[in-house]
């Protein structure tokens, strides 16, 4: 009868005094603090955790760590689901809630392992090659079904309550993994005054000391090593958090679990927290991961890496069985098998290896373990849990066991095939580690990337002494790296009295097989996508030559382990079967992240409004008083429009913008970007940087003006005052304020260096309003100001500065409705005293508070260019300006804005629409086709803004239209794909409203 | 990425604005040589290995500068005001 794992009375560091109850697939189940939840699952006798991805094959937990690829389970509730997470990683908390994952209808009994009895069908590329097809139209059809029988956990949609933060942390030395090489490298760093930061990924340090027996000299040396970095001011320790990715110049990525361990609250917690580090130097003393070996039935619950079951006993106090075969092909396992054996475990221990170290031997014998050299587990059997092993004696040659077995009854197989250092942070910066033939794995060597040194295990070194002093070595090189003075340092030889010098040499075993020369069926190289050596084999046959080829077709290291364990050996058994050395097949690449990160630690703070920084208009709370509505437009939020009493966003707008045209109305415009251009040379700069000219602009006038890109496209557009003899105020679009003042800033600061002239962003510094609309002179002139608004004194261009009621104001009279117009510039802080100055001489008049929305519908009335038509793949001419374009002096864009297409008739340009039912309502968006044509393709144009205009009484549109000058009077058909619709409709000018400008100039 | 700004000190990268490649030779402004604009505009070359660029640093003093940056290892071999590197090739010789 088999056994099942169960917590032991005295071994382990966990705190039995603090029982913490959690519940697991709705069972209530009790740990002790300082468990993990795979500890804890353990402990409850719970070897099966999940079902396989692929083949929903009972999993259970294999490792201590990241490298676990089985225990994936979903964590918490509600909102608060975390599916795919490592159990192995999970500290166990009071009323931690935890579910398997890809089973049905629960993890005892799950359906799908039907997939397994048809597991030799199902090999890498079945689903491609039996559901494709010629057409890809049955792979539509049968992806959904194929998606959801494989598995992983479920996200949810509902909106996280918790949240994230982002820091930033700035350091000397930073040391990735807090093992015995990162203590003692962390220690010597710290000790020249390094500022250094030690990051390790569990919730305590000490590495793989803590699965060494508890109490001994080696809890007594972490504590040692603690109190020093705790004590020292320039050491910052980060536990639960994991470096998952370095990038240029010593910036790394990190996100530290904060709250994982943590009960939640209602209000919400800081779960996880991203720190970008930059560091000088890092020290990555990430250790080494063990390889399981390749043999059937490898996945069963019950089988595990024998450095696991060693840290389970070790350091959570689980026995995780009473019978216990241990296969190894190295040294490493005989510290596992002497300390299970000493907890009471029966253990048998199979060497590979026909020569076995004297120690080795010794140690075994001394406590009561039974040895057998030159063995080698084939099979494991078991449905649910390992219950026997086959084994026979191994040929180190051709990998092939003999034909006389033994079954060997059991409770768990523990494998131990090597161990691999962990240089994913070291691949991701492109290091090229090298093959080692002594301990069979890459290991970084000499040429490590500039700015990383790497120590301990994931050097090579694999004893604990070798690691602690090449952890001192290496700390005191960074340190001294960065510029710190470093002494002969501490030499003394640290002793914790472990015996687990490495003295023989491993034998590389990559996969056991049968007399035959074959593995037995359900050899697992990669456990998490269940890719089997035979899959490996497979992807040969059918002639995929290189690893990343493998990779892609069998999934192998694909899944959210990134293959840990099981990259090697598919390395390994890929070079076999090419005849090739492992080096000469070479390494995948490894891309971060190294384990996987929530989105919520990517995203931070910058979730819903906070997505990115709002800007407001100096006036906004202003509007907010007078009811306005807002609306986003790129970083700004503006006044949107100014419900009345029941009335919508349409009844608002239409309402708005007749007032405007009645009597007078206001609209805030101080988004619009505004540029100060000061300088002897300034009039030549812009006579260069627009299209149109300026040597003949008087002081106190303005001019519209129209900037072309350097590839003859037009840029953007706006107005320019001459305030005095060498200083212009430039206002550009809102949208485009950004990038026009980087490419003066350019131009100036690169080619133009012999310029006098200095340009300067003053949209800020300004508050500006638009007050227009027939009575807009009677208004202002209402006002206490020493400004004569006559048409005589200021006339339709004109621009004047002064006062208006006691505030500083500088007054353009400029237009964008058509109608008489004013701007009206005054200093940022004084923007809502003039409104409220304005609003209150303007109650005589009716005075319209207009939003944008009633702006925009005024301007497509007018027919001015906007950004809906500024696209960057219009020239002048597409939009009827090819008047500003200069022709007595060179300009941006002027050359190239000569290409033979942009010259061609059929260019699509400006026109307007107008429905010839005027109740029909166009889109925008919609596309323009040839009226009797039936709609296929893109069409001649597309509707660029419309709105209702009350003074032609339907829906209008702007539009950009192919040859569409010459077709103005003819019909189109406007076809809205998304409603259906098709309207019938006139093309018209675009200048429906006031084409002549007569009120403008009134 | 870090960029040591010549005004601010070592900042990092998204801090800055790319401005393209920094070998491109503006034409006189008032060269009517349309050949010449369109090279200007539209040829680029795509070094692996050093390459001069142009960079902004919009979140700190705007100054442009000329970047001679590694595309392979993006080590930044050297940077200068713009003003102070007006033209040049992507080899580090000619921003001693």
């Amino acid at each position: 009868m088999t056994r099942k794992p169960e917590r032991l009375e005295h071994h382990g560091r966990i705190d039995r005094g603090k029982k913490l109850w959690f519940s697991f697939d709705g069972s209530r189940l009790s740990g002790f603090s300082g468990d993990t939840l795979a500890s804890a699952l353990l402990a409850n006798g719970k070897l099966l955790v999940g079902r396989s991805f692929k083949y929903h094959r009972p999993r259970g937990i294999y490792s201590l760590g990241v490298d676990d690829p089985n225990a994936l389970v979903s964590l918490h509730q509600g909102a608060r689901n975390e599916p795919n997470t490592q159990a192995t990683m999970v500290d166990l908390y009071k009323g931690l809630v935890a579910r398997s994952q890809n089973c049905w209808p629960s993890l005892e009994f799950d359906f799908m392992t039907i997939n397994d009895t048809f597991s030799r069908f199902l090999s890498a590329g079945f689903y491609y090659k039996t559901f494709m097809g010629p057409t890809r139209k049955s792979w539509m059809f049968y992806e959904r079904f194929i998606r959801n029988a494989a598995g992983m956990g479920t996200a949810t949609t509902l909106d996280d309550p918790d949240y994230y933060e982002k820091v930033n942390g700035f350091c000397d030395v930073m040391v990735v993994g807090g093992g015995p090489s990162g203590l003692e490298a962390a220690v010597s760093a710290a000790s020249t005054g390094a500022r250094v930061i030690l990051v390790e990924q569990t919730g305590e340090l000490g590495g793989c000391l803590l699965n060494t027996p508890a109490g001994g000299k080696a809890d007594e040396w972490i504590a040692e090593q603690l109190a020093i970095l705790k004590a020292a001011e320039n050491v910052q320790i980060l536990k639960r958090c994991t470096v998952y990715g370095a990038y240029d110049h010593g910036i790394f990525g990190l996100v530290e679990r904060v709250g994982d361990h943590v009960a939640a609250s209602d209000e919400g917690i800081l779960q996880h927290r991203m720190w970008t580090v930059r560091a000088r130097q890092t020290i990555l003393t990430t250790g080494a991961l063990e390889r399981p070996l390749v043999l059937g039935g490898n996945d069963l619950p019950g089988v595990m890496l024998a450095n696991a079951a060693r840290g389970y006993l070790n350091n959570y106090g689980v026995l995780v069985g009473r019978r216990i075969v241990i296969f190894t092909n190295n040294d490493s396992a005989y510290e596992a098998a002497a300390d299970l054996s000493n907890a009471g475990a029966t253990v048998t221990l199979l060497d590979a290896r026909k020569d076995i170290p004297s120690h080795a031997q010794e140690k075994a014998e001394r406590n009561g373990v039974s040895i057998l050299a030159g063995y080698a587990v084939r099979k494991a059997n078991g449905r649910k849990q390992v219950t026997s092993v086959e084994i026979s004696e191994y040929d180190p040659v051709s990998g092939k066991t003999s034909s006389q077995i033994q079954v060997v009854n059991c409770d768990i197989l523990c494998l131990s095939g090597g161990w691999t250092p962990s240089l994913h942070l070291l691949s991701q910066q492109g290091g090229k580690p090298f093959y080692d033939e002594a301990l069979a794995t890459f290991v970084p060597g000499e040429a490590v990337t500039e700015g990383f040194l790497v120590a301990g295990a994931a050097n090579g070194r694999m004893s604990t002494k070798s690691c602690i002093d090449d952890g001192r070595a290496k700390g005191l090189e960074a340190a001294g790296k960065c510029g710190f003075s470093v002494g002969e340092g501490d030499t003394t030889t640290t002793d914790l009295g472990i015996s687990d010098a490495w003295e023989c040499p491993l034998l590389p075993v990559w996969e056991v097989r049968y007399p035959n020369g074959r593995a037995a069926a359900k050899s697992f190289v990669d456990l998490q996508h269940d890719v089997k050596s035979s899959d490996v084999e497979l992807a040969h046959r059918e002639g995929y030559v290189s690893v990343e080829h493998l990779k892609r077709y069998t999934t192998l290291g694909m899944a959210s382990d990134q293959g840990k364990g099981a990259n090697l050996t598919a390395l390994a058994l890929m070079a076999e079967h090419r005849n090739m050395s492992i080096p000469e097949v070479g390494v995948t690449t490894f891309r971060p992240p190294f384990t996987p990160i929530s989105i919520g630690a990517l995203a931070g703070f910058e979730t819903g409004p906070n997505i990115e920084p709002r800007r407001q208009t100096p006036m906004r709370h202003w509007h907010l008083g007078k009811g306005a509505e807002f609306i986003e437009t790129g970083l700004w939020d503006r006044a949107w429009y100014y419900p009345k009493a029941g009335e919508d966003l349409d009844a608002a707008y239409i309402r708005e913008a007749r007032e405007l045209r009645q009597g007078v109305g206001i609209v805030d415009v101080s988004t619009l970007g505004k540029i100060d251009v000061q300088g002897p040379d300034a009039v030549e700069f812009l006579n260069r940087v627009y299209a149109n000219g300026w040597k003949t602009l008087p002081i106190g006038k303005a001019r519209y003006g129209v900037m072309l890109r350097d590839d003859g496209m037009v840029f953007d557009d706006g107005t320019i005052t001459r305030i005095s003899e060498h200083h212009y105020f430039m206002t550009v679009t809102t949208a485009g304020a950004g990038a026009v003042m980087s490419h003066l800033e350019f131009l100036l600061q690169t080619d133009w260096t012999d310029l006098k002239v200095d340009v300067t962003s003053v949209t800020d510094q300004w508050a500006a309003i638009a007050v227009s609309g027939p009575e807009a002179r009677a208004l202002l002139g209402s006002l206490d100001s020493n400004i004569d608004f006559s048409a005589e004194a200021l006339p339709f261009m004109g621009a004047i500065e002064g006062t208006m009621a006691g505030l500083p104001v500088r007054v353009i009279r400029i237009t964008f409705t058509g109608e008489l117009g004013y701007e009206i510039y005054t200093p940022a802080g004084y923007g809502e005293a003039l409104l409220d100055a304005v609003t209150v001489k303007g109650e005589a008049f009716n005075l319209s508070l207009c939003g944008i929305e009633a702006l925009g519908a005024l301007r497509v009335e007018k027919g001015h260019v906007a950004g809906s038509e500024i696209t960057g793949r219009t020239t002048l001419d597409d939009l009827g300006l090819a008047g500003m374009g200069s022709t007595i002096k060179p300009y941006i864009g002027q050359v190239l804005a000569q290409r033979e297409a942009l010259l061609e008739n059929d260019r699509q340009q400006f026109v307007g629409l107008c429905p010839v039912d005027p109740k029909a309502v166009i889109k925008g968006g919609a596309l323009i086709f040839d009226a009797g044509t039936e709609p296929e393709g893109h069409g001649l144009g597309v509707i660029t803004a419309v709105a209702y205009s009350p003074v032609v009484g339907s829906v209008i549109a702007l539009a950009l239209l192919s040859g569409g000058r010459a077709r103005i009077g003819t019909t189109v058909n406007v076809v809205d794909s998304i409603d259906n619709t098709n309207i019938a409709a006139h093309v018209t000018s675009p200048h429906v409203y006031d084409p002549e400008g007569e009120k403008a100039r009134a | 990425m870090r960029i040591d700004c010549p005004c601010c000190g070592p900042r990092d990268y998204k801090e800055f604005a790319y401005g393209g490649d920094a070998v491109r030779q503006r034409p006189a402004y008032d060269d009517t040589d349309i050949d010449r604009w369109s090279d200007f505009v539209f040829l680029r070359s795509n070094p692996r290995g050093p390459h001069r660029e142009f960079w902004q640093h919009t979140g700190g003093c705007r100054q442009w500068i000329v970047v001679m940056r590694n595309t392979v290892s993006h080590e930044i071999l050297s940077v200068h005001l713009a003003a102070d590197a007006p033209s040049g090739t992507n080899t580090t010789e000619d921003l001693s």
